[in-house]
């Protein structure tokens, strides 16, 4: 199983612990640099960029830019990337980073064919990868590592984890959370998209063993059974720490796709009912509105006292 | 996207699978000139983009001449979970020995395709029995795959060669199309054991669409969901008067929600993505001003890096143009909203801290 934080963060043992280098693919463009000049201002170690043609030259006078990832991934070691390229280069940026020895990979881009996404997966399992996305926010431990496009506003240090196939909904209610008192041990943003590099029980898998999780809140939306399917999973797994979930989308006509390219019900399957009623069966509570996650958090944690 | 009916079996038909002879009309002129060619007795087929149509009426026989005029306007004026016709299908009626379910179907969860079969078709899939499933990684079924399905549903001789045969193809054109969902249901075993599609379900992944320009002919769109695509908008019309309006598909899903919880009734699901600029959100604006039934926007934009004034600036710009003249209910999650605040004020913008505040606004303010 994945171990997210020895990812993110390594071991004491290591010299850059805490300090894990990322290479960002597609620095150059407009949104790459901007989010690039966001995560370094939040303290991530972006170590090298990849931009064809642009090997050489330096991003914010500081960080070098490479031809290709091989080249990116020889000079600085880096095993983690985060990709900021248009959907039609997703398949062939993400080969190159999984060839180059990335072990985890923060796909950005929205509007990922469904096959690209797929033929990655099958690559990534076969060279033990770990991708995050497409159609993702990122990743972050807040405080010390920001991987994607999130603000930095809404977080804060803290023992929940939260798992999200919305970025602006995990925003939101993290922001919500960090006013109640709850900061976050992780945020990992799934994606809207039908196909996840890390589904939502991949996720729950990597932080359910966390002994200082308090907590774990689970965002989710209408489409797939991706819900259904964690909620017993965590039945079967006899995970007690205190979750509550929050499912977007009860109100959407059937057979519409509701701007995520997942966010989709087909006759029953991916519909909001089926999710509420599952995670009743585990004994999540469903918050009807955003607001309300950390207020039903609050109860399940006094009940656990 | 999803095709109709029709146009799925235009597909098949290219890719070789069986079907009974039929012909797509949108007016009663041309669907006479059908009826001639087919000769009764056939059946009329609604064309919607959803399921249940059968249940609706949408499906009618038709035995001579007096049925088909009576028939073909009923069915046209019909209306299948606010859906309108968007074509006629006429076609032959068949004689059916059995009838069978089969798809390729994108799993989600496990990540692969899977093959769906069925010895009991012809009912929605929820209720379909004794499904035969296997997993087929990226779509591809080996003939061997094909023929042991066809035996696990007690398929024999040349029925089976058919639904071999149908199945084969069935993920070739999947696989060729990028199709999220295959589905002929029913697969039907003729008289005479051959075996023949009845009816077709076809989804393709619309993210795969700029390789597929040979299927942009069935994209369905209005004039507004083609602009909004074209502005990176994603937009979906609904029925309601309140046009609900955010950054991210979430966040608007989550307002859609708590709107409808209030009593509000939602006029379209618009979101402008991850950022709001004056120019996003004033073409936002361009395009609901063109939805006559809106009486009231409700906007939610939640971002760290979003500026109100700028926000503000857009609703301020489309009163001074007259491309508005309706009240806006908006929450503004972002920097600068006194600021924002006083730049509205005295306009028909109410900005608000909490989108439960802007929502209860909208519902009474529409209301009145």
């Amino acid at each position: 199983m994945t171990d997210i934080f020895a990812l993110l963060k390594g071991v004491p043992s290591d010299d850059d612990y805490q300090r894990k280098g990322v290479i960002v693919q597609g620095i150059t463009g407009a949104y790459g640099s901007l989010h690039t000049r966001n995560m370094m201002t939040y303290g991530t170690n972006i170590v090298a960029g990849v931009t064809p043609g642009k090997g050489g030259q330096k991003f914010e006078d500081r960080v070098p830019i490479y031809d290709t990832m091989q080249q990116a991934v020889d000079a600085t070691g880096a095993k983690i990337s985060v990709m900021f390229v248009p959907a039609k280069y997703f398949l062939g940026a993400a080969k190159e980073a999984l060839e180059s020895g990335v072990k985890l990979l923060v796909a950005i881009p929205e509007h990922v064919p469904i096959r690209d996404t797929m033929e990655v997966l099958s690559l990534a399992e076969e060279k033990g990868a770990v991708i995050v996305g497409p159609n993702t926010p990122g990743v972050m431990i807040p405080e010390l590592i920001k991987i994607g496009i999130m603000p930095a506003m809404p977080f804060k240090a803290g023992n929940i984890a939260v798992l999200s196939k919305s970025g602006t909904l995990l925003y939101e209610i993290s922001d919500a959370l960090t006013n109640a008192g709850f900061g976050q041990a992780v945020t990992i943003g799934i994606g809207g998209d039908p196909i996840n590099g890390t589904r939502l029980i991949d996720a729950f898998d990597m932080i359910k063993d966390i002994s200082e999780l308090d907590g774990l809140v689970i965002v989710g939306e209408i489409g797939g059974d991706s819900e259904e399917i964690l909620s017993q999973r965590i039945i079967d797994s006899g995970f007690d720490k205190p979750t509550v979930a929050y499912i977007a989308g009860r109100a959407a006509p059937k057979e519409k796709r509701m701007g995520h390219a997942g966010a989709i019900v087909m006759g029953n399957y991916g519909s909001a009912e089926s999710k509420i009623s599952m995670f009743n069966k585990a004994n999540i509570p469903v918050a009807k509105r955003p607001v309300e996650v950390p207020v039903l958090l609050a109860g399940k944690m006094k009940k656990s006292d | 996207m999803r095709l109709l009916e029709f146009q799925a079996k235009e597909l098949f038909r290219e890719y070789g699978i069986n079907l009974l002879d039929s012909k797509a009309s949108n007016n009663i002129e041309q669907g006479r000139i059908h009826a001639r060619e087919l000769g009764y007795p056939f059946v009329i087929k609604i064309q919607v983009p959803v399921g249940g149509r059968g249940k609706a009426g949408g499906i009618q026989k038709c035995q001579n001449d007096d049925e088909f005029e009576l028939r073909y306007p009923q069915v046209m004026d019909l209306k299948i979970k606010g859906e309108k016709a968007r074509a006629i299908l006429l076609e032959k009626m068949a004689d059916i020995k059995k009838e069978l379910y089969l798809s390729l179907f994108l799993n989600r969860s496990k990540r692969c395709y899977t093959i769906i079969a069925s010895a009991e078709g012809g009912v929605e899939i929820e209720s379909v029995k004794n499904q035969i499933i296997k997993e087929v990684g990226l779509g591809n079924v080996s003939e061997e795959l094909a023929v042991e399905v066809a035996q696990e549903m007690g398929l024999q001789g040349k029925t089976a060669e058919g639904f071999v045969d149908t199945l084969l193809k069935l993920s070739k054109l999947t696989i060729e199309k990028e199709a999220e969902l295959a589905e002929i249901n029913p697969l039907a075993i003729m008289q005479d054991d051959s075996i023949m599609a009845l009816d077709g379900k076809f989804v393709t992944d619309d993210n795969s669409n700029f390789r597929h320009d040979e299927l942009q002919k069935y994209q369905e769109k209005s004039e507004i969901e083609e602009r909004a695509e074209k502005s990176g908008f994603s937009l979906v019309e609904l029925d309601g008067d309140i046009a609900v309006v955010g950054n991210g598909a979430g966040l608007v899903m989550s307002t859609l929600d708590m709107l409808s919880d209030n009593g509000g009734k939602p006029a379209c699901f618009l979101d402008v993505g991850g950022g709001a600029t004056t120019e996003s959100v004033y073409e936002a604006l361009t395009l609901i001003s063109k939805i006559p039934r809106v009486k009231g926007i409700l906007v939610n934009l939640y971002g760290g890096i979003v500026k109100t004034t700028v926000v503000a600036e857009a609703f301020l710009k489309a009163y001074e143009t007259n491309l508005i003249d309706l009240p806006v209910f908006a929450r503004l999650k972002g920097t600068e909203s006194d600021r924002a605040r006083e730049m509205l004020d005295g306009s028909r913008t109410k900005i608000f801290d909490s989108v439960e505040d802007a929502i209860n606004s909208a519902v009474m303010g529409i209301k009145r």
